[in-house]
């Protein structure tokens, strides 16, 4: 009755620093992948939810006989049904499993049911009357500043408020530039909703989940508490996760699913809509961003004040997180000694955000590149030259005070990023192919009226928890007859751990064959996969792993052969004595006994900021520079992204081929971001949540992208790499802008750019 | 009493040709899609389904040699029609020249809309042996991959098309 789970297995040779193909790649180009979303069971049920259609408005009464009276309905369940906690959430948990009260978004939660078929599901919650009095949206943050009106949630109007203060305050000039950046609201929009299978215990004592997220032992925390059950009596696996990008850090659908399996025991299966998909998990903070640069003549940085105002929507999911990180990345990647930065993250009738790919930097970003542009121009600098002028080393203090003491290649990736050549081809191409122009396939833009603009960005990102929090990872690994067994819980969402962590195996122990036992929560917890941290983190640990049980190994070649461990050593997939002439296989000196080591990694100790935002709050940074090139249709507004090039930190490229991937990868979502994506929404009413109206990039808006990795492995870094997922996504969207902004000479301080913002 | 009229057609059957094979569904509502008879009726979960409204291709089939979205199409709609799905490509564990090259270039990250890529770049390329890189951007650019950034998936196609055309010649 157990269903397939997401087991894999590599017989694949590949060491650390091969562009190892994905052990998982076949079954995925085959179709024959498990994802969350295919798991079934024998007489499992579906499940669906029912959502407010409001933005604010008290519940007056919740009436389900209706749906109880649908033939095909086995479960109908609201706030009334929910065992533990009513609440959830990743730092403080605000947000109810089903509104009872009021509701405070559209979307939110408010019945469930399970059915045997969808549209038994569909009908059933059409079925429910739900009786509403219509409240005012809160959708202004400045009114959650200043007070004017009421709370909308009993924690309060504002989730956090954080100041920096470092240096000398009065630092006036003698160049000041300032301006207000906006950033709409995007979604992560990953290709494989929300889904899962939920099968109860016999007795319904507990509760198996396979799921699609990030954090398994997260998810059963949150979980086990609103189901008022022991941890161990929830079991989570992870199914197939079609992408993630940080909106799988925030549970969904997982405590509404256990509850129908336990409810009605019996399967159980849930699938979101896309709409409700947009509607049914946190997005990336939408903000406005004051920022105002005081710098010498030369156009050294001297003092930054800035005003950041997040807007987390209706619950608090990560939005402390998400200021924190916004507001400690003010300055950039340069050198800045003095700093006046007021940061709030506010509650509205919104949507929900929470943790999406760049994590608060990508706000703090655009901001920061737009300010360097604007210095370099009043002080007759180009846009490569004030960054240059301006590049933090290591060594060098952020305006938090603490001390970057990773490698912080700026100035080095500015350069490589430049010396990459430009697109050797005009506007339209030199054969005069109207699909590369604005516009492509409608065939709209005259060649001869577009404009082409040449933008930079670069950035800095923090990589792992910050502020106290010990993320640790933890991996096993049992070596036996010349085959490495390897198990962990860190969540496999296309990125490519997969990959790495049988390299890491193959290149420690010296096997070829390695076994990736499932992903599960029968071994300790590997944090989340975000932050860029998996690398560091899981890879930190299953090469922990993987290096006691190398020395189990070593002990026992040298026992058998009375020679001292130390002198033993891997080279390929043997055993060899350094200083003599032994040689014996893996394989030979694995037989019979396993040996099974287990390891858990903890990156260094973080602290909280003080009153004054002064601490060493984050772990590790990483830093990257991106040049793009856009061609400009002014007439019509239209945008096509040409080329873009960059240069990035990577520390040391485990697998080339995979931080290619997530380098063409993270820059789409950033030109994504820069001239398409935005979640629209009116007094609290989301206007396009669906793939028709919220635009993605596709073939045609995706340019060719020319890297340079920079490797430069950290000697912090377990393995010497950095992270390097979140980078891409951060820095192309102000070098897309910037190039906008060249091309036609406007002011342009709003992503997405849109049409009407060029030509009107 | 709730209107329960779903369940008046449940009892229709109705067979539709599936990678050469035969197969009847039974008890089946006639409103549903081809994606999900195939997932949930037949058991074909290669096709996957992301936006239930054609804009993403993740769900693409060939029906009658033509590549649609089987999200759009009534399965009861394709009866009499040969319907070929990602199942249909290659044998499992035996990938064709296209998956494995998708697998090698690094073209395959979460894999999700991986199978209606795949179904789409054998479309385009039993259509035209040897594409331009606009070529395959535009006739690939109806399936979204929000992974990749579409890079390795341009080079994958276009190694399989030499590839195919070096054997020719």
């Amino acid at each position: 009755m157990s269903p397939t789970t997401a087991t894999t297995q590599s017989a694949l040779r590949g060491r650390l620093g091969d562009s190892v193909a994905r052990p998982d790649g076949v079954a995925k180009v085959q179709g024959s992948f498990a994802f969350a979303g295919d798991l079934t069971a024998d007489g499992f049920l579906w499940g669906a939810t029912l959502r407010s259609p409001h933005a604010h408005a008290r519940i007056i009464r919740i009436d389900v006989s209706g749906a109880w009276a649908i033939n095909g309905v086995e479960s109908v369940i609201t706030a009334a049904d929910v065992p533990g906690k009513a609440t959830y959430g990743l730092i403080s948990q605000d947000q109810p499993v089903f509104a009872s009260d009021v509701v405070r978004f559209e979307g939110e939660p408010v019945a469930a049911v399970a059915a045997d078929h969808p549209d038994t599901c569909r009908r059933a919650l059409a079925a429910i009357v739900v009786e509403y009095e219509v409240l005012p949206a809160l959708t202004d943050p400045q009114r959650c500043i200043d007070g004017s009106h009421p709370p909308i949630h009993p924690a309060g109007n504002v989730l956090r408020q954080q100041r920096i203060v470092r240096g000398d305050q009065s630092i006036v000039g003698p160049v000041t530039v300032e301006a207000t950046y906006e950033l709409g609201m995007q979604d992560q929009a990953f290709l494989g909703l929300e889904a899962a299978l939920a099968m109860p215990d016999a007795g319904g004592e507990g509760v198996e989940l396979f799921i699609a997220t990030q954090w398994l032992h997260e998810d059963r925390r949150q979980i086990a508490a609103c189901l008022d059950l022991a941890e161990e009596k929830v079991r989570l696996t992870l199914g197939g996760v079609g992408g993630a990008f940080g909106a799988r850090e925030d549970i969904s659908l997982q405590v509404h699913c256990c509850l129908l399996a336990l409810r009605t025991g019996r399967p159980v299966r849930m699938a979101y809509s896309r709409h409700e998909s947009f509607l049914g998990h946190v997005h990336r903070h939408p903000g406005r961003v004051w920022m105002r640069h005081h710098a010498d003549s030369d156009g050294r940085i001297r003092r930054i004040e800035a005003r950041f105002v997040l807007d987390g929507g209706a619950y608090a999911s990560t939005s402390s997180a998400v200021l924190l990180n916004a507001i400690t990345h003010t300055q950039g990647p340069y050198k800045c000694e003095n700093a006046t930065v007021d940061g709030w993250v506010v509650r509205t009738n919104n949507l929900p955000c929470g943790a999406m790919r760049g994590f608060g930097v990508v706000q703090a970003c655009f901001a920061h590149e737009g300010q360097m542009d604007r210095l370099a121009a009043a002080v007759g600098l180009d846009p490569v030259e004030i960054r240059l002028l301006n590049a933090m080393e290591t060594g060098d203090r952020l305006i938090t005070g603490q001390v970057v003491e990773n490698v912080a290649p700026v100035a080095r990736a500015i350069r490589e990023t430049a010396a990459l050549p430009l697109p050797d081809q005009p506007p339209g191409g030199h054969d005069h192919d109207p699909m590369r122009l604005p516009g492509g396939a409608g065939l709209t833009a005259d060649r001869g009226h577009i404009r082409r603009g040449i933008g930079w960005g670069v950035s800095i990102k923090n990589l792992m928890y910050s502020e106290g929090f010990d993320d640790f990872s933890t991996a096993r690994v049992r070596l036996v007859d010349g085959v490495a067994f390897v198990k962990f819980a860190t969540a496999e969402v296309g990125q490519g751990f997969v990959t790495i962590a049988a390299q890491i195996a193959r290149s420690v122990v010296g096997v070829d064959e390695v076994v990736l036992e499932p992903i599960d929560t029968t071994i300790g917890s590997a944090g989340s996969t975000s932050a860029s941290r998996q690398t560091w983190m899981s890879g930190g640990a299953v090469d922990g792993a993987c290096r006691l049980v190398r020395e189990r190994l070593f002990e026992r070649v040298g026992a058998a052969h009375g020679i001292d461990p130390l002198q033993l050593a891997i080279e390929g997939s043997d055993v060899v004595d350094t200083v003599g002439t032994l040689r014996v296989s893996v394989h030979e000196a694995s037989q019979g006994v396993p040996i099974e080591e287990s390891f858990e990694h903890h990156h260094r100790p973080t602290e909280d900021l003080d009153e004054n935002g002064q601490g060493n709050c984050h772990t590790a940074f990483a830093f990257v520079a991106h040049r793009a090139v856009v061609d400009v249709d002014p007439e019509l507004g239209l945008v096509k992204v040409v080329q873009v090039a960059t240069a990035q930190d990577v520390g040391r490229a485990l697998n080339p081929l995979s931080v290619v991937g997530q380098i063409e990868g993270g820059i789409a979502q950033g030109i994504g971001l820069a001239v398409m994506e935005e979640i629209v929404q009116i007094d609290g009413h989301v206007r396009n949540a669906s793939f028709t109206d919220y635009l993605l990039p596709t073939f045609l808006d995706m340019p060719n992208v020319v890297i340079s990795l920079i490797e430069e492995p950290d000697p912090m870094a377990p393995l010497g790499a950095k992270g390097v997922g979140e980078p891409p996504t951060i820095s192309s969207t102000p070098a897309v802008v910037a190039a906008i902004r060249d091309a036609l000479g406007k002011d342009l301080t709003r992503v997405p750019v849109r049409p009407a913002d060029i030509c009107l | 009493m709730s209107n329960d009229s779903g369940n008046d057609m449940t009892n229709a059957v109705y067979s539709l040709h599936v990678n050469g094979t035969k197969h009847a569904v039974r008890d089946a509502w006639v409103g549903e899609s081809l994606l999900f008879v195939l997932r949930e009726r037949l058991g074909l979960l290669g096709s996957k389904g992301a936006c239930e409204q054609g804009e993403c291709g993740s769900c693409s089939v060939l029906v009658d040699g033509e590549l649609l979205c089987s999200c759009l199409v009534l399965a009861a709609g394709a009866i009499d029609q040969e319907i070929v799905t990602i199942e249909g490509v290659a044998a499992v564990g035996t990938p064709n020249d296209l998956q494995q090259a998708f697998v090698d270039c690094g073209a395959v990250q979460c894999g999700f809309c991986t199978p209606g890529l795949i179904m789409a770049a054998h479309a385009l390329l039993e259509r035209s042996s040897s594409p331009t890189e606009m070529e395959i951007r535009e006739e690939l650019s109806g399936n979204i991959c929000r992974c990749t950034g579409y890079g390795r998936i341009i080079e994958a196609v276009q190694q399989v098309a030499d590839a195919r055309n070096g054997d020719r010649s």
